[in-house]
């Protein structure tokens, strides 16, 4: 799957695609594959307000247990509902259906300091290469 | 996103091999601290098959689960696949058709001579000299306080041959306990090298097997074993497994089992990992030595006073122990709980508690593919371990209720079928 080109990534796996003041956020292709299949996700209460890069909340596989991290500051607007009886939806549709939360964003500047799609492509491939060369 | 894995992947950690990860175990967190000085260890679980980690062993069907696409993991010394396509759908496969498990990096140890029955026994807490030909049981090997060294499986092929599989960390120990206490009145040949061990589990296992080996496996009794041609070779088989569902277990050649994987494979059967093979064991209810069980648990406490044979009144290591530990009640039990919701997934070291005090741990924890929930195993006082009480777990910071249930927590497909019935 290309990583799409219509929303900005984190180093952590994390995208954030704006449509005005509205930011929905989600994890990648990438990170949805790392973790195995998706079993539970924790994220906050509408309302909450969330600094860019700050812990939002957990991201459960069966085997492991990773941190999600806001890509940008905002107020929790709403959580993305068919995921909880659907968590596997985050595996299978990681850009679409399995949409994490919406947030209303402050500073939109602050995407700047994200990854575009290619740079992350890059960065995951430099990961990648990373694992294979450990010793 | 930065991760954790969960020690239970790694298993018991053998010595003199670099640590796979050092990881968190379940201790409490204060939830959602917004604050970017997070420190956690990556995702450690990568592929490791271009790492070429050449510290771990590899099994003789290795090149065949890199090609298949597996994910490669350490698990007790040896790099194993965790996953093909995806744990919860191997799971389901066993649960509804079948699949195959390469368990190559368990112990396998044949027990030879006119007193390998007599010997074994006194190794063991289990009658073993007392099985008929072509028969298995499952059993202890304790040490002299009765706690649990390893729940090996052992098979008696013929009057004077038997075969010991135990788990991959304690191939070494079971090998050198067994060797100790039989003392050279028979002979141990370990044939983990030379031989593959597969398993093929799920209601329709029978059915594929058979078009490989022919009707005869699928009339072998439940706990039965024989050996079967295959082609030019031969093959150990028994009905167990270690799933709760129906299937078999095949100790064969490098050869003949690489041979038998791709041809399973070719029938249809799901390849599945030692991901799936823990949530199949956990749903089933069945121990893992290392969590559930281990030298500072006795049988009794974790409800396996079945496997301890004292009524024939042979003498075997740990017996007056035991005998001991059998006439007083257990103070603590090992006990099924059930989540009562949707809230993360109970882990391996997580408190269990009655009105916010801890009065146990989770030994065993995970979801269950088949119920949409968490599921654990717990050592309680044993008027907590009782079916129906309510407690909660602390999964990271959160109190998750959750409830005593009976085992096992997903009945085999028959059990499952009688009940729509």
């Amino acid at each position: 799957m290309p990583t799409p080109d219509d929303r900005r990534y984190t180093k952590e796996h994390e995208w954030v695609r704006l449509d005005g003041e509205t930011a929905r956020i989600g994890i990648t292709e990438y990170a949805q594959d790392q973790l195995g299949d998706i079993v539970y996700v924790d994220l906050p209460e509408a309302g909450e307000h969330l600094d860019q890069f700050g812990k939002l909340g957990e991201i459960e596989s069966v085997k492991a247990v990773s941190d999600l991290f806001a890509p940008v500051s905002g107020d929790v607007l709403s959580t993305n509902h068919a995921i909880v009886e659907h968590p596997e939806l985050v595996n299978s549709s990681p850009y679409d259906e399995g949409w994490l939360l919406e947030l209303r964003v402050a500073d939109p500047a602050e995407l700047d300091k994200l990854l575009s799609a290619r740079e992350y492509d890059a960065f995951t491939e430099g990961e990648a290469k990373d694992e294979a060369m450990r010793p | 996103m930065r991760s954790r894995s969960y020690r239970p992947l790694d298993g018991p950690r053998p010595t003199a091999l670099r640590p796979a990860s050092n990881l968190r175990r379940g201790t409490n967190t204060t939830r959602h601290k917004n604050h970017a000085l997070y420190a956690r260890r990556r995702l450690e679980w990568r592929r490791m098959g271009s790492a070429e980690d050449t510290t771990l062993r590899r099994t003789p069907l290795y090149d065949l689960h890199e090609r298949q696409g597996a994910r490669i993991v350490p698990f007790a010394g040896w790099a194993m696949p965790v996953q093909y396509r995806g744990i919860v759908e191997e799971h389901h496969a066993v649960r509804r058709r079948a699949g195959v498990f390469d368990v190559s990096h368990m112990g396998r140890l044949f027990v030879v001579g006119a007193q390998a029955g007599a010997q074994l026994r006194g190794a063991l807490t289990y009658d073993v000299a007392s099985l008929p030909e072509g028969r298995g049981h499952y059993t202890l090997l304790c040490n002299e306080r009765g706690g649990i060294i390893d729940d090996p499986y052992v098979y008696r092929l013929d009057a004077e041959r038997f075969l010991v599989v135990g788990n991959a960390a304690n191939a070494g120990r079971d090998r050198d306990e067994i060797a100790a206490r039989v003392g050279g009145r028979a002979e141990l040949l370990d044939r983990q090298e030379q031989t593959v061990m597969l398993a093929v589990q799920g209601p329709a296992a029978g059915g594929y097997l058979a078009r490989l080996l022919g009707p005869e496996v699928a009339a072998l009794a439940k706990r039965a074993c024989t050996e079967l041609p295959y082609m030019r070779y031969k093959l150990f088989v028994s009905r167990t497994g270690y799933t709760g569902e129906d299937g078999f277990e095949l100790v064969t050649s490098a050869e003949a089992g690489r041979a038998v994987w791709r041809q399973l494979l070719a029938e249809g059967v799901e390849p599945c990992g030692l991901g799936a093979r823990d949530t199949l064991r956990l749903e089933a209810a069945l121990p893992l030595w290392g969590q559930d069980i281990d030298e500072d648990t006795n049988p009794y406490e974790a409800g396996l006073g079945w496997v301890v044979s004292l009524d024939d009144g042979a003498d075997f290591a740990g017996r007056p122990a035991l005998l001991r530990l059998r006439d007083e009640k257990p103070a603590r039990r090992l006990a099924c709980l059930r989540a009562d919701e949707r809230g993360g997934v109970m882990r391996h070291g997580y408190a269990v508690l009655r009105d916010g005090a801890r009065v146990g741990d989770v030994t065993s924890g995970g979801f269950s593919p088949t119920l949409e929930t968490s599921i654990a195993m717990a050592y309680l006082p044993a008027s907590l371990a009782r079916e129906g009480t309510a407690l909660a777990v602390d999964v990271r910071g959160r109190a998750l209720p959750v409830t005593v249930v009976r085992r096992p927590f997903v009945p085999h497909a028959e059990a499952r079928m009688e009940k729509i019935a």
